[in-house]
């Protein structure tokens, strides 16, 4: 290979999308997060988290903005510990179960 | 065994075993690639490095610039905090003594940056006399985009974790700044035959 630039970017067939996150992050939350709306600390896009891009084979699982693609969540189990990095979620807005709901309503 | 021949320049007829730090287990001919993000496409004619300080940028090269610099080759072991190492992998790039050069006597600690926004910080005399390179070769080819292409630092003696791939900038403090995994609870220093692989360890 003679130009690096012009290779096939063998990551991107590697790149999950946020919904195959659920299942470790059903370790930590009480209600399913891939639901979730997510604002991009870095450029401010709104989008839910299932929608992210999620890279699954790194030390942890890292969690990527569709729009900017920086990082907004790091998630790891490791040691005994769960361990959440949401530097770049500058808001989190997780619906809540419909009977809990009903609760607060009235 | 001194700590600067741990991983370096052995002969093959080394047993294995004394050449894989703990927690370690030969890979073989593979060479995973652990993605964090997307691979970064920057083109040769917009790629450049530099070398700055807390306000300045010091030094810059173009690639052809860079190219043009003094290298070298190097065959080493590298050690992947996922578990995996590699024998006898040989790169050609430049040494991080002639990219720094005379550094401010203040400097303790560089930070490294790369193209996608990872970075990683390493001590200033961890990566000085000849122990770590600014690599663009591998195995005689050019480095490959999904392994840091086209140039990434080799810091052999540590968890490769601290070779960053895409980086562009390495930056003089005066102290210390944790990087991308560094933030997120692995080891600080990382030297695999210490197993330093998370902070606490
Ligand atoms: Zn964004």
């Amino acid at each position: 290979m003679t130009d690096p630039t012009g290779t096939v970017d063998i990551t991107a067939s590697r790149r999950l999308d946020g919904n195959a996150a659920a299942g470790m992050l059903a370790e930590l939350f009480a209600v399913d997060v891939t639901t979730a709306r997510s604002r991009c600390a870095s450029c401010g896009t709104t989008s839910m988290l299932g929608a992210h891009h999620l890279y699954a084979d790194a030390p942890a699982l890292v969690l990527r903005c569709p729009s900017c693609t920086d990082v907004v969540l790091r998630y790891a189990i490791r040691e005994g510990r769960i361990l959440l990095d949401l530097r770049g979620a500058q808001l989190l807005a997780v619906l809540l179960p419909a009977a809990s709901n009903e609760s607060n309503g009235a | 065994m001194t700590v600067l021949s741990r991983g370096f320049r052995r002969g093959r007829s080394d047993r294995a075993d004394d050449r894989l730090p703990p927690g370690q287990y030969d890979v073989g001919d593979a060479f995973p690639v652990l993605s964090a993000g997307p691979t970064p496409q920057t083109r040769l004619e917009r790629w450049d490095f530099s070398v700055h300080d807390q306000t300045d940028e010091l030094r810059r090269w173009t690639w052809d610039e860079f190219r043009a610099l003094p290298r070298e080759a190097v065959s080493v072991d590298i050690h992947c905090v996922t578990t995996w190492s590699k024998f006898d992998t040989r790169w050609e790039g430049v040494s991080l003594d002639t990219l720094l050069g005379d550094v401010p006597g203040t400097t303790r600690y560089i930070l490294a940056a790369s193209d996608g926004g990872y970075t990683t910080n390493l001590p200033l005399d961890e990566v000085t006399a000849g122990r770590a390179w600014l690599v663009d070769t591998y195995e005689g080819q050019p480095l490959a985009p999904e392994h840091g292409g086209p140039a990434r630092l080799l810091v052999p003696h540590l968890y490769f974790w601290k070779s960053a791939k895409w980086v562009r900038r390495l930056t003089l403090l005066p102290y210390d700044e944790p990087g991308f995994w560094e933030t997120f609870g692995y080891h600080n220093h990382g030297d695999p035959w210490r197993e330093e692989r998370y902070s606490g360890d």
